[in-house]
């Protein structure tokens, strides 16, 4: 432990610890630019330059490791001529375009220039002017605002893994640069405007739509995947104007994937912001009152078993509690939250969550990935998986389809027989998972969305406790979902009950008129043809595929525009709040549940959120440790049975496209035709 | 003066064939096995004794920088960096051994690997030096040939391998570091540190950097001892040293000589005398571009050394001396080597990248005078926040040259100022 004298104080840090951080732990700032905490010390911007005892020159602070006997000095005449000089040198080929610049207000140039510049410019001769790039469709770059402090070539390196960017040319005319003018083909992106610390790269949906200063920031959840990052949305009026990270090391670290962070704008366009009824084939505008009024015409008399509910991939937690309180009143056990049609045991937790928790990754030395493309399934585990990789000393397999995961990887079987395989020992993979120390497993939804899903779950379980995944200390055995909404439904009960159907049995009976009335509660990737004649509520918030078969619609709210609760894959409830209101007479979903369950006839017993949130806390304890992750006890699950030979084949098709929301993005579209598909093989002679 | 018998650089031009058999001739490859049997204590304490200083332009003791390999061996291998990236401007010592001596450096190498427990030498030649290069090359498939290098180099157990690897002409790949990472086939940018080279070098293993000139004196510094080459010049200067002696002289040209010797015996007696007769002499800058220049007035009595140079504020840097006669354009000629290093500024860290270009443009506009007085300390803050601020020393190098300008030609430039402005007097004026 390494002791040091900072400005007169003796601090103990561990070693390793670079003298900023000491400083950091001081509380004394150290102004700097290329410095990242997540990212690689190249030490290349010179600001953050101290003054150190028997140094014959300042010393980099950010990569200078604290020795013992160390005496340093932040605030002497010599580093503040430092600072100056190095802040003088960065503004004179700055265009200094603040008043024009989306940075402005929020950018480190700005700040450090008036915390630590002079107050007047002395650069007499011309500025410097660099092109500015292509960097795809979320990505705006000005580049003559550059400083070069090559925090986005190490971010795009390190933590992305896609060596799209890099530094071209000598000296002054030094540029920052995709090479061959291509879009970076990272599902991590827009982190680069986050961590430019100047308005070189800035989010191009933002651009000169707003000033930082004028936002109202709400701090809440993603759920266009089930990671749950944390979010922070910024808001002016009614709108939102963008979405950016929060720092949580459990989950997202300080990242945010693209399809996170861009959809926004898709939350103001296809928005039902009233209720509609069909009438003689086509949807008519209605009031709250003909709605509810033309659904209990139609439920009234109806036996249970000939009403059902699928809920959707962007649902919170109690409405689908609510609507599952509602079902149970009128007598149904038709209810499933998987509308994806994946096959899995949902009576043990340790079955569906991922047990190890994201961070849990980074203890593994073991991996390996059963029909999962954790790059589009779970963008930040795989960045997680990335950064083991990085840490160095772990082997990572796949049985699945081969992609580029941004690491290497080997793909050691595509279907579940390399599973039984693994049980049984005769694989050549089991010597490495035998020789690991905390091995994992990591089943995607590719795994379950078979007919065979729960004997796939019970393989896997299988290889799990022949290989000791489960440990008091350790428990490797994850489940990656990919929507927000589906570990909340499991956890609220929103699946069949006692001789109720799922989800393929819901369509079965639709189809063949078993069932009179399907509840779609933001459902909209089942399939709508299989609905037959049944009479179709939808309540959700986009005009999707649910809304256009609808009997009647139900406008409800998005996550930016409730306060709700939701359960990410890991099993951690996190809590959304409102930073908009719904558009029009649209309510929040448990709000429309309640309203219904009156006209109904089958009043629900709550009347406040508070209420609500207290029956699902006594209905299921996790929902009390907000934040938290619940250990899941072990039990075995899934059911033993004959296995389909079939490869596993990864549910998503196109990553900037899984949900009504980012389908009705105008910047998910341009992703989409940019990065997905024919683009990505066009070569320079193309158009 | 140097006697006849002292020199280490017998054929430095060209007289005799390169090739290993008249190498041997002169010496070279002359019972290595017997030297490598004393051990690697034995060759540092020896070089540490010879009072070597490193002859790149730092000038360190080069002893000591090989004792700060790991002494015990790990899991890593260590590798000796040899660097013939011989770009400094006015410099070509490097070039005539790489060409007409390459035995000296390769016999070196293997001392020198031995020493410090490398398993491989990496020789980074400048890719302007093709020729040269293809001699080393040469050089290196006949030492293999008779088993001086290689598996059982010299019959000794020890197996020794030494590659090429060509530059791609950047100045920068000079620094030790930068030439580290475009071996590493990475852009030449200069690393950090620490950690030094000897912790974390060529692929993150214990790495030694050293010049052509200081790995090809080693083997004949121990066959004649320690206290021969120590015996040589100025204590803590000590031994021979390769002056290239360019510009405005009669007779420019290379030549080793002892270190110490005065700069007006060294032009006068080896250069033919500066052009016009020594009191036509203007300035010289005694040690590559990157240090500062130096007026007549101290040139009449300065010792070439390390120390000497520096007590008058300048340097011995690779001894190149360029000597400029009272025809020279002095501003010009060091707004030149300001756009030099502008040209050269890898662009990594930011004094160096926008600090170069901003000197260079005030200085071209100082060669005509169209600037104003102020102007001139400002020019001399830039340099002070530059010199010192950078990750390597190409910063220093860029900011000395103006920085010795202004010491001593100060009124020149003021002269140049005061006539622009009185030839073209401003409107408002």
């Amino acid at each position: 432990m390494p002791k040091l004298t900072i400005d007169g104080i003796e601090i103990e840090v561990e070693p390793g610890t670079s003298i900023l951080q000491a400083c950091e732990q001081l509380g004394i700032e150290i102004p700097r630019f290329c410095y990242h905490e997540r990212l690689s010390v190249p030490a290349n911007c010179r600001m953050c330059l101290v003054e150190m005892e028997r140094a014959p020159k300042p010393v980099a602070s950010c990569a200078m490791p604290c020795g013992d006997g160390m005496v340093v000095r932040t605030n002497s005449e010599t580093v503040k001529k430092a600072r100056k000089g190095v802040m003088e040198f960065l503004l004179i080929n700055h265009p200094l375009d603040c008043p024009i610049c989306d940075q402005g207000g929020e950018c480190d140039l700005q700040d450090q220039a008036m915390a630590y510049g002079f107050d007047r410019g002395r650069y007499g001769e011309n500025k410097r002017a660099v092109k500015d790039k292509y960097m795809g469709p979320v990505i705006k770059t000005i580049m003559t605002r550059c400083i070069h402090c090559t925090r986005c070539i190490r971010f795009i390196n390190e933590v992305a893994g896609v060596p799209d960017v890099g530094a071209v040319y000598r000296g002054e005319h030094m540029e920052i640069t995709t090479f061959v003018e291509k879009a970076i083909g990272s599902e991590l992106s827009g982190n680069l405007a986050d961590v430019c610390p100047v308005g070189a790269l800035t989010h191009k949906p933002y651009a000169f739509t707003a000033r930082p200063w004028e936002l109202r920031k709400t701090e809440t959840i993603d759920v266009l995947d089930a990671v749950g990052s944390n979010i922070r949305v910024d808001a002016r009026g009614a709108e939102v104007m963008r979405v950016l990270p929060r720092v949580n090391d459990d989950v997202n670290e300080e990242w945010l994937n693209d399809k996170s962070r861009y959809s926004y704008d898709g939350l103001k366009r296809q928005r039902l912001d009233r209720p509609y009824i069909r009438q003689n084939g086509k949807l008519v505008p209605a009031s709250w009152a003909e709605a509810f009024t033309a659904i209990a015409a139609r439920m009234k008399g109806l036996p249970g078993n000939r009403i059902a509910a699928i809920s959707g991939d962007l649902i919170d937690v109690e409405a689908q509690f609510a609507l599952k309180e509602l079902l149970t009143r009128l007598g149904s056990a038709n209810l499933d939250c998987r509308q994806d049609g994946a096959r899995f045991d949902t009576s043990v937790r340790a079955g569906y969550l991922f047990n190890s928790g994201i961070a849990g990754i980074e203890k593994a030395d073991v991996i390996l990935l059963v029909g999962t493309n954790p790059r589009w399934e779970g963008t930040l585990v795989n960045a997680r998986i990335r950064k083991r990789y990085l840490a160095g000393g772990v082997t990572i397999a796949s049985i699945g389809e081969q992609r580029d995961l941004t690491y290497p990887y080997s793909v050691i079987g595509t279907g579940p027989e390399t599973l039984q395989q693994l049980v049984d020992g005769s694989h050549a993979f089991s010597e490495t998972l035998r020789a690991a120390k905390n091995p994992m497993i990591i089943v995607g939804m590719g795994a379950f969305q078979r007919a065979d899903g729960l004997a796939v779950q019970a393989a896997a379980r299988l290889v799990g406790e022949a290989y000791g995944m489960f440990r008091d200390d350790w428990n490797g055995f994850n489940v990656l979902h990919t929507a927000a909404a589906r570990v909340g439904g499991i956890e609220a009960g929103f699946l069949p009950g006692e001789g109720g159907r799922d989800v393929h049995g819901i369509l079965d009976g639709a189809a063949k008129g078993e069932i009179d009335v399907v509840y779609l509660l933001g459902a909209d990737e089942v399939d709508m043809s299989r609905l037959g004649n049944a009479f179709v509520v939808y309540q959700g918030h986009h005009g999707d595929a649910g809304a256009h078969r609808a009997d009647v619609i139900l406008p409800g709210a998005a996550y930016t525009e409730k306060n709700a609760v939701y359960v990410n894959t890991e099993g951690r409830p996190q809590l959304a709040r409102l930073a908009v209101f719904p558009p029009g007479e649209a309510r929040e979903d448990w709000k429309v549940v309640r309203a219904l369950s009156e006209a109904l006839g089958a009043t629900l017993p709550f009347d406040t959120q508070t209420q609500l949130r207290q029956r699902l806390m006594a209905a299921n304890p996790i929902f009390a440790a907000v934040g938290q992750l619940t250990p899941a006890t072990w039990a075995p699950f899934g059911a033993q049975g004959p296995v389909d030979a079939a490869p596993f084949v990864t549910p998503i098709t196109n990553f900037y496209m899984t949900d009504p929301i980012s389908r009705a993005s105008v910047t998910m579209a341009n992703c989409t035709e940019a990065l997905v598909g024919p683009a990505q093989e066009r070569t320079g002679t193309h158009g | 003066m140097l006697r006849d018998e002292d020199r280490i650089f017998t054929n430095l031009y060209g007289y005799q064939d390169f090739g290993l058999e008249a190498a041997r001739k002169r010496g070279d490859w002359d019972n290595t096995a017997a030297i490598l049997a004393n051990g690697r204590e034995w060759i540092i304490e020896q070089v540490k004794e010879s009072g070597l200083r490193g002859r790149g332009g730092a000038g360190f003791s080069t002893g000591m920088k090989w004792s700060f390999m790991p002494k015990n061996v790990t899991d890593k291998p260590v590798y000796l960096v040899i660097n013939a990236d011989e770009g400094e401007p006015g410099t070509c010592k490097d070039r005539d051994i790489l060409r007409h001596d390459p035995h000296k450096l390769i016999e070196g190498c293997l001392i020198a690997g031995f020493a410090i427990g490398a398993s491989a030498c990496y020789i980074y030649i400048r890719g302007e030096f093709y020729n040269e290069g293809s001699n080393v090359q040469r050089a290196i498939d006949e030492a293999y040939a008779s088993g001086l290098i290689g598996k059982n180099a010299c019959g000794t157990g020890y197996s020794y391998d030494v590659y090429i690897h060509r530059g791609a002409g950047a100045y920068i790949c000079g620094e030790e570091t930068a030439l580290i990472e475009s071996i590493e086939g990475k852009k030449g940018q200069p690393r950090n540190k620490p950690p030094f080279p000897a912790q974390a070098g060529l692929y993150s293993c214990p790495t030694t950097v050293n010049n052509v000139e200081s790995i090809a004196v080693v083997p004949t510094i121990l066959r004649r001892g320690a206290s021969w080459f120590a015996g040589l010049g100025r204590p803590k200067n000590s031994g021979t040293k390769l002056f290239c002696i360019s510009g405005h002289v009669n007779n420019p040209c290379n030549v080793e000589e002892e270190m110490g010797i005065p700069l007006k015996e060294l032009i006068e007696r080896h250069a033919g005398g500066v052009r016009g007769g020594w009191d036509n002499l203007l300035a010289v800058i005694p040690g590559g571009s990157s240090v500062p220049v130096l007026p007549k007035s101290i040139c009449d009595t300065v010792l070439m050394d390390f120390d000497s140079l520096r007590e008058v504020q300048s340097g011995l840097g690779t001894a190149a001396v360029i000597v400029m006669d009272k025809s020279t354009d002095i501003v010009k000629a060091i707004a030149r080597l300001s756009q030099f290093y502008a040209h050269e500024s890898c662009g990594q860290c930011t004094p160096c990248r926008e600090g170069t270009g901003w000197m260079n443009r005030v200085m071209q506009r100082m060669v005509s005078g169209n600037a104003r007085m102020e102007e001139i300390d400002m020019l001399l803050q830039v340099t002070k926040q530059v010199e010192g601020h950078t990750i390597c020393a190409l910063g220093d190098a860029a900011a000395w040259p103006i920085q010795g300008l202004f010491r001593h030609f100060r009124p020149e430039v003021e002269r140049r100022i005061q006539a622009y402005r009185n030839a073209a007097p401003l409107a408002a004026e």
